[in-house]
C-alpha cells in the first residue's frame, strides 16, 4: 500500500487540545449510569404494588397486561425457557443484573415521555417487574440497598466473546 | 438489447455458463439485464424526430441540493417500524438498486431506538470522563478543529438479515431483506487524539458511550478498539452527517455491529468494567442451543450477497449473457475471494472484485453468465483475508441454533425459474417460497 502523509488507523497524533476542563457538576449530571453491581443507584424506593399503577398508566399499551408483550417486548409470563423450540426472553429468564433494569428504565423510559419518571418511581417499576417475573414478593421494597441483593435468574447465562 | 452476445469468445469458469470473469475487458461485450417486477418500464419513445423534446427547450435552472432524477423514485429505504411507535424501529437499504461501493447519505440504512433527535450543534458538547486526569467537554466547533481521519467502511445492524432464521425462505427484495448495512466514507477525530488529551488511566479497559436521544442509548466499548480505529465521526461521505445517521457527533467503529457505533454522542466514561446495558445484555446477544448466550460479539463476519439477480427480479430478456453481481463484506478485514455458483453450489467460479478492494468496506464483484434458459440456482460465497469462509446456511444453524437472531451472516440463494422469476430459497434441493417478509421480532 502506498504511504499517504494523513492520519493513518492506529496512528496517534497530538490533537490542538481544545476541550474545556468539566467541572464536577458537569460531570456529576451526565454520570447517571448504574452499573451491574449497583454503583450509580440513587435514593429513593418503591414497591410492586405502587409500580403496578405506573405500568398501567404508561407502560401496558406497548407491554400488555401483566408484561405480557405487545408491540413491546414481553418483559414477564414466559412459558418457554430458553432451551426450548420458542424462547421467550424476557426480564425474568434472560435479564441478567437488576440493578441495570433500573438504568434502562430510568434512561429510556416511557417512550412518549423519556426521563420523566422520579427515581422512586422507577424503583416502584422496577419491583413491580421483579414481582411478575416472580423473583421477589409483592411487598418488598427496591431501593439502592435491596435491589443490589436480587439475583436474576439467567445472570450467569452469558458467554463473553469479547473479539 | 439483445441477450446474444456479439463476438467475445465463451470461457467457462464452472457448471451452468458461469464464465470467466476477464470476459468483461473484452470488446463488444452486450449484457442482458434483470429487471425488478415492480421495476419502472420506460415505454419506448416516438422517435418523430432527430431531437428528443428536452433538447428543444432550456433545461432547468440551478438546485441548491441536488435530488435523484425523478424516474429513480423507486430507489428508497424501506421503513420497517414498530406498529405502535413509528419512530423506532429500522429502515433498509435499497441494495438491490444500488451500483458501486457507495451507500448513498439519503440510502443509508436506519436503527432508530426511539426517533431521530434533532441536536442543536451550537449547543451540543462531548462529555469524556470517568478514569482519565481531566474530564474534558468538546464542543462541535472545537472537534473540527482537529486533524480528521478518513476511512470508507460498512455499518451494518447486528440484526441485520435476520429473516434468514425464519423457517421459510422471506420473499423481501435483497435490500429489505439484507440492507441493514451501508458503507460510506466517515471523516472525524480519531478517537485515540482525544482520549490522550483526557490522560486515561492505566487501569481503563472500557468505554461507554451515551447517545443524546430519547432512548438516551448506552453501550459499553473495549478501549483497545477505541485506540486502535475508532473515529468521533462529523462527515459522511464528504457532507455533514445527516440527522438520522448522529448529527452532530457518531462513533463509527469500523467492522464492528452497528449498535456500537452509537449516534449523536453525547458521553463517553472511562471504566474498568462494561455497564451491561440492555443492548449488550437483553438485546444484541446471541442465544444458543444450550441456553447461554453471547455476549460482546463485535465483530461482523464476512457475508456476500448477489444483489442482481436478486429475489423480485425478472430475466426479462430470457436466454443470454447476463452480469452477476453483488457486495461482500468483512469486519475483520479485506474481502480476499468471492466464488459465485450458478448450479446451487456444485461448482464454483472466482467473480472479478472492483476495485479498491478496503479492508472493513463493502467489495463490489461481479462475474459473466451465459443463462441457457433452464432453472438455475445462484449463490455467493465470501473469504476473507483471515481465511473465513462465509458459511452455508445449514452450518450457520448448527453452530448458532435457530434463536441467535443476530449476526446472520449464511450464503444466500438465489433461484433462477425457466420464466426468468428470481425467488429466495435455502436450498438448490427444496425450492419452497413463502411470503413471510416478516421477522419474527418487532423492532422497537
Amino acid at each position: 500500500m502506498p504511504v499517504g502523509i494523513s492520519l493513518q488507523a492506529g496512528e496517534l497524533r497530538p490533537g490542538p487540545k481544545l476541550g474545556e476542563p468539566a467541572d464536577r457538576r458537569a460531570v456529576s449530571s451526565r454520570d447517571w449510569g448504574v452499573m451491574p453491581d449497583g454503583a450509580g443507584l440513587p435514593k429513593g424506593s418503591g414497591t410492586a404494588e405502587q409500580g403496578r399503577v405506573i405500568y398501567d398508566r404508561l407502560c401496558v399499551s406497548c407491554h400488555g397486561p401483566g408484561g405480557l408483550g405487545d408491540s413491546g417486548d414481553q418483559l414477564a409470563g414466559a412459558q418457554m425457557q430458553l432451551t426450548d423450540e420458542w424462547p421467550e426472553k424476557t426480564i425474568g429468564t434472560f435479564w441478567p443484573y437488576a440493578p441495570t433494569l433500573f438504568d434502562f428504565i430510568r434512561r429510556s423510559k416511557p417512550m412518549m415521555q423519556p426521563g420523566s419518571l422520579s427515581d422512586s418511581e422507577v424503583y416502584a417499576l422496577t419491583a413491580y417487574l421483579l414481582y411478575l417475573n416472580k423473583i421477589i414478593p409483592e411487598d418488598q421494597e427496591m431501593n439502592a440497598d435491596t435491589l443490589v441483593d436480587v439475583k436474576m435468574p439467567n445472570r450467569d447465562g452469558f458467554i463473553r466473546v469479547l473479539d | 438489447m439483445t441477450g446474444k452476445m456479439k463476438s467475445a469468445p465463451l470461457h467457462p469458469v464452472a457448471g451452468n455458463g458461469l464464465l470467466d470473469r476477464r470476459l468483461f475487458l473484452q470488446s463488444g461485450v452486450v449484457l442482458a439485464t434483470a429487471q425488478l417486477v415492480s421495476g419502472t418500464a420506460h415505454a419506448a419513445r416516438r422517435e418523430a424526430s432527430a431531437r428528443p423534446e428536452w433538447m428543444n427547450v432550456p433545461g432547468k435552472p440551478f438546485t441548491p441540493y441536488g435530488q435523484p432524477a425523478e424516474y429513480e423514485n423507486e430507489v428508497v429505504r424501506y421503513p420497517s417500524p414498530n406498529r405502535q411507535l413509528r419512530n423506532s424501529g429500522a429502515s433498509w437499504t435499497p441494495l438491490h438498486r444500488l451500483e458501486g461501493m457507495i451507500t448513498p447519505n439519503g440510502l443509508h440504512y436506519e436503527r432508530h431506538h426511539n426517533g431521530v433527535p434533532q441536536v442543536d450543534p451550537a449547543e451540543h458538547r462531548l462529555l469524556v470522563h470517568g478514569l482519565v486526569r481531566q474530564p474534558l467537554l468538546f464542543s462541535v466547533d472545537n472537534l473540527l478543529r482537529y486533524p480528521l481521519r478518513s476511512q470508507i467502511c460498512f455499518v451494518e445492524c447486528g440484526g441485520n438479515s435476520n429473516a434468514g432464521w425464519n423457517k421459510t425462505p422471506s420473499q423481501a427484495e435483497a435490500g429489505y431483506f439484507h440492507g441493514l448495512v451501508s458503507c460510506s466514507e466517515w471523516t472525524g477525530v480519531p478517537l485515540a487524539t482525544v482520549l490522550a488529551e483526557v490522560g486515561v488511566d492505566k487501569k481503563a479497559k472500557w468505554l461507554i458511550a451515551d447517545g443524546a436521544d430519547a432512548f438516551a442509548m448506552n453501550i459499553s466499548i473495549p478501549i483497545e478498539k477505541a485506540m486502535d480505529d475508532a473515529i468521533l465521526a462529523l462527515y459522511q461521505n464528504g457532507e455533514r452527517l445527516r440527522p438520522e445517521n448522529g448529527y452532530p457527533l457518531r462513533l463509527i467503529l469500523p467492522g464492528w455491529e452497528g449498535v456500537l457505533n452509537v449516534k449523536w454522542l453525547r458521553t463517553l466514561k472511562v471504566t474498568e468494567k462494561p455497564i451491561m446495558a440492555r443492548n449488550e445484555t437483553a438485546r444484541y446477544t446471541e442465544l444458543l442451543p444450550s441456553g447461554q448466550a453471547r455476549m460482546f460479539t463485535f465483530t461482523m463476519e464476512a457475508k456476500s450477497l448477489i444483489t442482481s439477480p436478486s429475489g423480485g427480479m425478472v430475466l426479462k430478456q430470457g436466454p443470454g449473457l447476463y452480469q452477476i453481481t453483488g457486495l461482500a463484506w468483512s469486519g475483520r478485514g479485506r474481502i480476499k475471494q468471492v466464488d459465485v455458483s450458478a448450479d446451487g453450489g456444485k461448482t464454483w467460479a472466482p467473480a472479478e472484485l472492483q476495485n479498491p478492494v478496503l479492508p472493513k468496506a463493502f467489495t463490489r464483484f461481479r462475474i459473466p453468465w451465459q443463462w441457457d434458459g433452464s432453472p438455475s440456482v445462484l449463490k455467493s460465497r465470501a473469504v476473507d483475508e483471515t481465511g473465513y469462509v462465509q458459511p452455508e446456511r445449514e452450518q450457520l444453524i448448527a453452530a448458532q441454533g435457530r434463536h441467535g437472531f443476530y449476526h446472520y451472516n449464511a450464503i444466500v440463494t438465489w433461484s433462477v425459474e425457466q420464466n426468468g422469476s428470481v425467488t429466495h430459497v435455502y436450498t438448490a434441493e427444496a425450492k419452497q417460497t413463502g411470503n413471510n417478509i416478516s421477522i419474527d421480532t418487532d423492532w422497537d
